[in-house]
């Protein structure tokens, strides 16, 4: 910051960024954020997920917008316009597998760092409002992948899609009008093609763009919690900052650009080798033109969806069935206030603690699985034992937090 | 010598500046959100067609598209229509009250004529396409034969009524269709005229 009181006076420095900051707060802006943010020193793994997460953002933005140089968005040409992608265009097919496996890797960065959330009780107070925000993203993560997975118009991406917005109709009486008013037709068709390209390259990304920003304000405002779920600046040294903190930049800039090269070593060998993520990443019905009147024999949606898809599939009842796949992702927004230890990370809370979280994973996992497989009797039971585990997460969390016998907190961050 | 704020004046000045803008907000809002309401062209493409079935074989089925729906015409055998009444108890809608179809449809075929099934072959559930799977035991032990879904397993006799405990809430659709002859069929219209 410059020390001169008016904006009129002389400045002795006044250099290319002087002349800014009189301007613009660059520093300011660069100190808040980045040079002099504060961040606990006892960062671990886990905590390579978030900056991660802006990375595998920027690819998909700019392999995106490559792709749309080339892609048609029309019933006719889309499926056709891949292909020419694939093998026409230079580069075309590093840059489609960049864009398509990075959607996998997205969810799979994201998952990770809200694992990391669940773990080390980062969503507790005053983080409610970061991980709302991040809620929201996911949801909108979600959205954009939905919309995008119909843009290459083969057999996958046309019944997906007609899966998906026939949940709109299980709402009572306005339902149908409202799935007719998302697909603009009354069949999946060209125009529900047209509009969600229009949604999956401009506006949700827009939102993402705006709700990523508003996530690191949030974040900033309230500092960064850690794997000991400790306040950092409860101890200050003499020029009131914390002693466990640590810079951003250089320390964990540094760190970060580590943990985003061997992420990078590990992307690139899924492209180069595996792009097709054994049938998980891109579904082996989606190499077929979408034909409206055959549903493949065996329909799942990509892997990131099959845990709620599994939960969906469980209830046997329409309306249920889609309330039940809501709610699983709603419990998630309440989180902060179902979880009333005051204890957040796992490292000092109690067995119940513990025990949910497993049994939440696990549930996570076996859902994610059984939403890949065809509904056989024993498999939907399997699923609705799951879909119960997974329930009973939030419920057992709010009815056992208070009382969980917790381990006491150390003073400082241990290493 | 500024004047004292009056308040009063002030708080309504901003609550009727906000009521208008929040009432200009909606009439700019009616034309984004009705622009994607179906357009005229796509309203007008449910024009009726005809469908020969001179051809079709029984035990056979015919899907042919309209309005963008696959739409199936079954030629279902004799001891296919004598097998509808022994499932009635496991059926969710055995006398189609709660499903669609026309007024002449609503009987025990789900047909105006027994022998031959017409039907929008989109899954009451979440609108996949049904497979046909006629042959007893094709899907398990009880099969007697009708439809399945194959996206989360919804199970439909044959004539396209639901069982219980499926995630189908209704029957099958039927469309409205009239015989122009005895191998000609118009779906898209009954007797009454166009749907």
């Amino acid at each position: 910051m410059s020390d001169n009181k008016s904006n009129m006076a002389p400045n002795k420095k006044l250099d290319i960024l002087g002349w800014i900051d009189e301007r613009f707060p660059l520093t300011q802006v660069w100190n808040e954020h980045v040079a002099q943010y504060y961040a606990p020193k006892n960062f671990n793994f886990f905590y390579f997920f978030g900056a991660l997460a802006l990375l595998v953002l920027v690819n998909q933005l700019v392999t995106g917008i490559w792709l749309t140089m080339s892609y048609k968005p029309s019933a006719a040409e889309a499926f056709n316009s891949i292909e020419y992608i694939m093998r026409d265009v230079d580069w075309g097919w590093l840059i489609r597998y960049m864009h398509s496996t990075g959607a996998s890797a997205f969810f799979i960065v994201i998952y990770v760092h809200m694992f990391r959330g669940l773990m080390y009780g980062s969503y507790q107070k005053p983080r409610e409002l970061v991980w709302l925000i991040g809620m929201l993203i996911f949801l909108v993560l979600m959205a954009e992948a939905f919309m995008g997975y119909l843009l290459p118009w083969g057999q996958m991406s046309y019944w997906g899609a007609q899966v998906i917005i026939s949940l709109f109709g299980a709402v009572p009486i306005v339902g149908d009008a409202m799935a007719t008013w998302i697909r603009g037709d009354f069949v999946i068709s060209d125009v529900t093609l047209n509009r969600f390209f229009a949604l999956h390259v401009i506006a949700l990304p827009l939102v993402l763009v705006v709700l990523v920003y508003l996530h690191i304000v949030a974040l900033h405002k309230v500092g960064s919690n850690n794997p000991d779920g400790i306040d950092i600046k409860q101890h200050k040294n003499a020029l009131g900052l914390p002693k466990d903190g640590i810079p951003f930049h250089p320390y964990y800039s540094i760190k970060d650009m580590m943990g985003a090269s061997v992420f990078m070593f590990l992307f690139a060998l899924v492209i180069f080798y595996w792009p097709e993520g054994g049938g998980f990443f891109l579904e082996a019905p989606n190499f077929e033109p979408a034909n409206p009147m055959k549903t493949p024999e065996h329909i799942a949606p990509v892997w990131y969806f099959t845990p709620f898809y599994a939960i969906l599939r469980a209830v046997p009842d329409k309306l249920l069935g889609v309330m039940a796949m809501g709610m699983s992702i709603m419990f998630l927004f309440v989180l902060p206030w179902l979880d009333r230890c005051r204890v957040r990370s796992i490292r000092y809370r109690g067995w119940q603690f513990k025990a949910n979280l497993t049994m939440f994973v696990v549930s996570f996992f076996v859902l994610g699985y059984l939403g890949t497989q065809p509904p056989t009797p024993v498999l939907t039971l399997l699923a609705q034992v799951f879909t119960f585990t997974y329930f009973s997460y939030f419920v057992v969390m709010w009815l056992t937090s208070p009382m969980e016998r917790t381990k006491p907190l150390p003073e400082r961050v241990t290493a | 010598m500024t004047e004292p704020v009056n308040e009063k004046r002030r708080n309504f000045l901003v609550a009727a500046t906000g009521v208008v803008g929040a009432v200009g907000a909606t009439f700019v809002a009616v034309p984004f959100v009705s622009s994607w309401q179906p357009s005229e062209k796509a309203q007008a493409a449910g024009a009726p067609i005809d469908v020969d079935i001179s051809a079709l074989a029984e035990g056979q089925m015919l899907t042919v598209e309209w309005r963008g729906k696959p739409v199936w015409v079954v030629r279902r055998p004799q001891s296919a229509l004598e097998a509808l009444p022994t499932v009635r108890d496991g059926l969710r809608d055995p006398d189609s009250q709660a499903s669609v179809q026309p007024d002449f449809a609503r009987n025990e075929y789900r047909s105006l004529k027994p022998e031959y099934l017409v039907m929008i072959g989109v899954c009451t559930h979440l609108g996949c396409a049904p497979l046909y799977k006629p042959n007893a035991g094709a899907i398990s032990a009880d099969w007697v034969g009708g439809f399945f879904c194959p996206c989360h397993g919804s199970r439909f006799d044959m004539a396209g009524r639901v069982f219980k405990s499926v995630p189908a809430p209704t029957n099958l659709e039927v469309p409205p269709y009239r015989f122009l002859s005895d191998t000609q069929i118009r779906i898209g219209e009954n007797e009454q005229g166009a749907a």
